[in-house]
């Protein structure tokens, strides 16, 4: 055997598994396990489609030093799918493992000599113990988790205590998954001792944390923010936003009393039907949302330009996937910001949040109706799947109790009655934020006609060019008003003093993390900043023209955020040196590394030359 | 085009329905449609409907669309609030202002191009889905504001103004909100005042997704022979199988009945439906039956109009949701927002 990789607390295992066969929580239990003893995991679903029997993967980064970016690389493969068995063998690191089930006999072309084969007879075990088809199935998936916790040291009280706590009082369910860990562990720990050179060590690098996926907070984000009515047409990766909110409602939305709900789901026929209601739900005074991907937000570009100038709040979260069109659905992207952020014909401006994990997600998806309501308009959260789809080990979500909801400008009954002026885009006290009422307020004020069209200050048809150049010209100014309210960028100052920024966003956050830690070690710094709204404040600005270059990086082709700072914040485009990752694949600390230590060491060489 | 204000003088001696409202607090902006256009009578209808049914304005929205029937709601209710929307997309605006409040009332308005064409789904959909709301079709066999397209309720064989034929054939509201579920279903003629004012109340008043569809002819594009919507072609052909009076607990109407047999339904607000049967054969509570005698008599080349169709036990949208009784706009974060030790253990879940 070659000599195998050694790692402690530091490797990635990949698991390749058949979709439907039960492998999702066995692989979870596995991963959820190793946070238990204390060590920091990133987990990736890779899964090209969702239908039952085609390939889906796993992949679990297993980091003491808690970096959670995609690595790169494989040391370890738990190959479970023939079909795909070639490009996963292919895809081990030299000195890597390969954990198959031996139970067929392979022709030795099937595998590298540069590897650790590590071979267990699992179709076998499951045949001789279950009779059952569906049995043998699931039971092979826990089998292989027992069998690695042998292989990598994982305390197997740690893993009956997550099957505990997963089954409670099934009784049945409970013994036979333990004994299916103890089937795996006592084969490995006869037959496969001292084959592997990966070890998981306790540690207590994992505190409070907890492992939670985007689209989930994002659902909870929206029940602690006070949404009751979302609309949504199922679409991959966002159809868990609202399945969550669906979960979340039924258990925390429910009146104890009555047994009814404060809260209602609409499936739409479609995404266009979807963003009509929550249009119709926010003039009506509810908070409500969508959640959608891509080709959604390209149906509902009509009702965004609408909603933008009637002034309607309403939240949209677009996890955004590989497109364009149909796309990649099942793969991530950052590649909707300038669909988004001029969505609609004519001129149209909206705000865009940009969460780094799921935690931050939580708190945007409540701050958005806050948001929403304020600004009298569309704020997108701009999730991608990388987010959305996997559990991320984040800090607990928190909530302040004595946080009220920030209805925005209301004009009540009384406001009305006491003879306040109320047009309905009229701008009272400078902030470009008129006043609104809501459907059913005063028996004979305030009331108004909502249209797409022109109107004045008072809501009054007109077509009259200075009217309409009037109220287009508040909407600039009301953006303006948005920048001071949107989360503000965080700015973070090398140790040493640097003439290079970067910029970033979104999900990019943990990948960065990582590779200014090893850019530093290479002795290079540079000074950071992370997006997390559109409009940009002044801060952004400022950040650029601070620096001579500031590396952009984003995970789609075209460079999108660079337009959108190029475009709104009149910078010199020579500034930028845009790092692009777009195949797909969540960007890489690897990557982001190499491209910059690439180009600051070609600079610093050029100086150097020429000097 | 420029917006006209209406004096907003009273007259004193102005009948006034129950709440003390005269006709005038339940009209809006002078109309800017061609004179003699068959909306404004629509609007007219529903000015007086309203008055009839002492509707208080403010609860009620009114919601439309694109086109110049999706123009009216500017032309009545001018203390409702209104929503002027995006082409064939009301029934979503609706259906989701529906969801924010159920207390108030949904008037929906749109037009045949509007509902038949870029909107088919949508009005397909709200009506399948329950909203409890009035929603009609103005409906003319061509887009007027785009300047007399055929639309797709136009008869085959109808001709346009400039001599072209249409050669598809007609796709017919009534017959597909029966389908989908309507459980208020009738057509009228915007000509016919005395049918369409106690339909739109009853329209109104009906808890469920209720559907109008008012043919309303075009003066400017769709009103010469050879067309299967203009006043004489409807006047002619038209077939009423029944004659309805409604009659409000608060405000009760005297009316005289024209011959035949006369049943009364009350409706679950103490309101009283009287209908008068035309057509001594026409069962208006039996859905399939009305669907295949719409069917038979547009065959004849007739055209059907009256009560279609009534479910009285009908339910919305919100029951089947199972909402609380409080519309969900007027829920606080008290009630919404379960709160930090809530959020602990589903933290504590996660670990
Ligand atoms: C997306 C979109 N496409 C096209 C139009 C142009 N348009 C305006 S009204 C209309 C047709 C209206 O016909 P109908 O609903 O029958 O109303 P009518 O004017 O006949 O009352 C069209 C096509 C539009 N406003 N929006
Ligand atoms: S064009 Fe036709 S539908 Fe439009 S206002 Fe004139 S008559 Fe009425
Ligand atoms: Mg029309």
């Amino acid at each position: 055997m070659p000599k195998g990789i050694t790692a402690s607390n530091d490797f990635v295992i990949k698991f390749a598994n058949v979709n439907g066969s039960g492998s999702a929580s066995a692989n979870e239990l596995f991963a959820r396990a190793i946070l238990r003893i204390g060590v920091p995991v990133a987990t990736r679903n890779i899964f090209p489609s969702n239908i039952q029997g085609l390939p889906t993967w796993f992949e679990v980064r297993v980091s003491g030093k808690g970096w959670l970016g995609r690595r790169g690389g494989v040391d370890m493969m738990v190959a479970m799918n023939p079909q795909t068995w070639d490009k996963d063998v292919a895809s081990i690191d030299a000195g890597g493992y390969l954990f198959y089930d031996s139970s067929k006999p392979m022709p030795e072309s099937k595998f590298r000599a540069d590897l650790n084969i590590i071979g267990m007879p699992l179709t076998e075990i499951c045949n001789r113990t279950y009779s059952d088809p569906r049995q043998r199935q699931l039971f092979k998936n826990i089998i292989y988790v027992g069998a690695l916790a042998s292989l990598l040291n994982i305390d197997l009280a740690v893993i009956e205590q997550l099957i505990r706590d997963q089954y409670g009082a099934k009784q049945q369910l409970l013994d036979s998954n333990i004994k299916a860990v103890h089937m795996g562990h006592d084969y490995a720990e006869a037959n496969l001792n001292g084959m592997c050179a990966l070890d998981v060590v306790k540690s207590d690098g994992v505190g409070d944390r907890i492992f939670i996926n985007g689209n989930d907070a994002a659902a909870l984000g929206c029940v602690y923010g006070g949404a009751t009515v979302a609309a949504w047409y199922p679409i991959t990766p966002s159809t868990s936003v609202a399945e969550a909110f669906m979960k979340h409602c039924r258990k925390l939305r429910v009146d104890p009393d009555s047994k009814k709900n404060k809260f209602a789901i609409i499936q739409s026929e479609d995404e266009i039907s979807a963003i009509g209601s929550v249009i119709g739900a926010g003039w009506n005074g509810a908070r409500a949302f969508t959640a959608t991907s891509g080709p959604g937000i390209s149906l509902m570009q009509e009702f965004l330009g609408l909603a933008y100038f009637a002034e309607i709040p309403a939240v949209i979260f677009d996890v955004q996937r590989g497109g364009p069109s149909t796309g990649m659905p099942t793969r991530t992207q950052q590649a909707d910001l300038l669909l988004c952020a001029y969505a609609s014909h004519g001129d149209t401006k909206h705000v865009l949040l940009f969460p780094e994990d799921p935690r931050e997600l939580f708190e945007m998806a409540a701050q958005s109706f806050d948001l929403a309501e304020r600004l009298q308009t569309p704020i997108f959260v701009m999730e991608d799947l990388d987010i959305g789809m996997n559990d991320w080990l984040c800090k607990p979500l928190a909530w302040d109790d004595s946080r009220a909801y920030d209805r925005g400008k209301l004009m009540s009954a009384d406001d009305l009655d006491s003879g306040k002026t109320f047009g309905r885009y009229l701008d009272v006290d400078g902030d470009a934020i008129p006043y609104r009422t809501l459907p059913g307020t005063h028996p004979t004020k305030g009331a108004y006609f909502t249209r797409g069209t022109s109107r004045d200050r008072f809501a009054k048809y007109s077509e009259e060019g200075a009217v309409y150049a009037d109220n287009m010209q508040r909407l600039v100014r009301k953006f303006e008003t948005a920048k001071k309210l949107v989360p503000a960028p965080v700015r973070r100052n090398a140790k040493e003093k640097t003439r290079y920024g970067v910029i970033y966003f979104g999900s990019t956050s943990a990948a960065m993390e990582e590779a200014l830690a090893a850019l530093e070690t290479k002795g290079l710094h540079l000074d950071t900043l992370r997006l997390r709204a559109f409009p940009f404040s002044d801060d952004v600005i400022e950040f650029v023209n601070a620096h001579d270059q500031v590396f952009l990086i984003e995970q789609n082709r075209d460079a999108q955020m660079r337009m959108l700072l190029v475009n709104e914040c009149a910078i010199d485009p020579a500034r930028f040196i845009s790092i692009l990752h777009y195949d797909g694949a969540p960007i890489t600390a690897r990557f982001i590394t190499g491209a910059i230590a690439e180009r600051l060491n070609v600079n610093m060489k050029s100086k150097e030359a020429a000097e | 085009m420029t917006y006209l204000a209406k004096p907003k003088f009273h007259h004193p001696d102005l009948p006034k329905n129950a709440l003390g409202f005269t006709h005038r607090d339940y009209e809006g902006s002078i109309s800017t449609l061609c004179a003699g256009c068959g909306h404004d009578s629509i609007s007219s209808a529903v000015i007086q409907a309203c008055f009839e049914l002492n509707i208080e304005p403010h609860r009620l929205a009114k919601l439309s669309g694109i086109g110049c029937s999706s123009k009216t709601p500017d032309y009545f209710l001018g203390q409702s609030h209104g929503f002027n929307s995006v082409h064939g997309r009301m029934p979503s605006v609706l259906t989701g202002a529906n969801l924010a409040n159920k207390e108030m009332i949904y008037l929906g308005v749109s037009g045949d191009g509007d509902s038949a064409s870029i909107g088919l789904g949508q009005f397909i959909h709200c009506i399948r889905r329950g909203v409890n709301m009035l929603y009609i079709t103005e409906n003319n066999g061509v887009y007027g504001l785009t300047k007399g397209q055929f639309s797709a309720t136009a008869d085959r064989g109808s001709k346009s103004k400039a001599g072209g034929t249409n050669n598809d054939s007609a796709l017919d509201l009534v017959g597909m909100a029966l389908q989908v579920g309507a459980t208020f279903v009738a057509r009228s003629f915007s000509g016919d005042k005395k049918q369409v004012v106690p339909l739109i109340m009853a329209g109104l008043s009906h808890p469920g997704p209720s559907f109008i569809d008012i043919i309303s002819p075009c003066v400017a594009f769709n009103n010469h022979a050879g067309s299967t919507k203009s006043f004489d072609y409807v006047r002619e052909h038209n077939e009423a199988v029944n004659r309805l009076d409604f009659m409000s607990p608060r405000a009760p109407i005297t009316v005289e009945y024209e011959p035949g047999t006369v049943a009364a339904v009350t409706l679950h607000d103490g309101s009283e439906l009287k209908l008068a049967k035309l057509h001594p054969d026409y069962d208006p509570y039996d859905r399939i039956n009305a669907m295949t005698y719409m069917q038979n008599r547009a065959a004849a080349g007739e055209v059907v109009t009256g009560l279609i169709y009534m479910d009285p036990q009908a339910r919305d949208m919100h029951a089947g949701l199972n909402t609380v009784d409080a519309p969900l706009n007027r829920l606080s974060e008290k009630e919404l927002c379960p709160g930090s030790a809530a959020l602990e253990k589903i933290n504590a879940s996660l670990r």
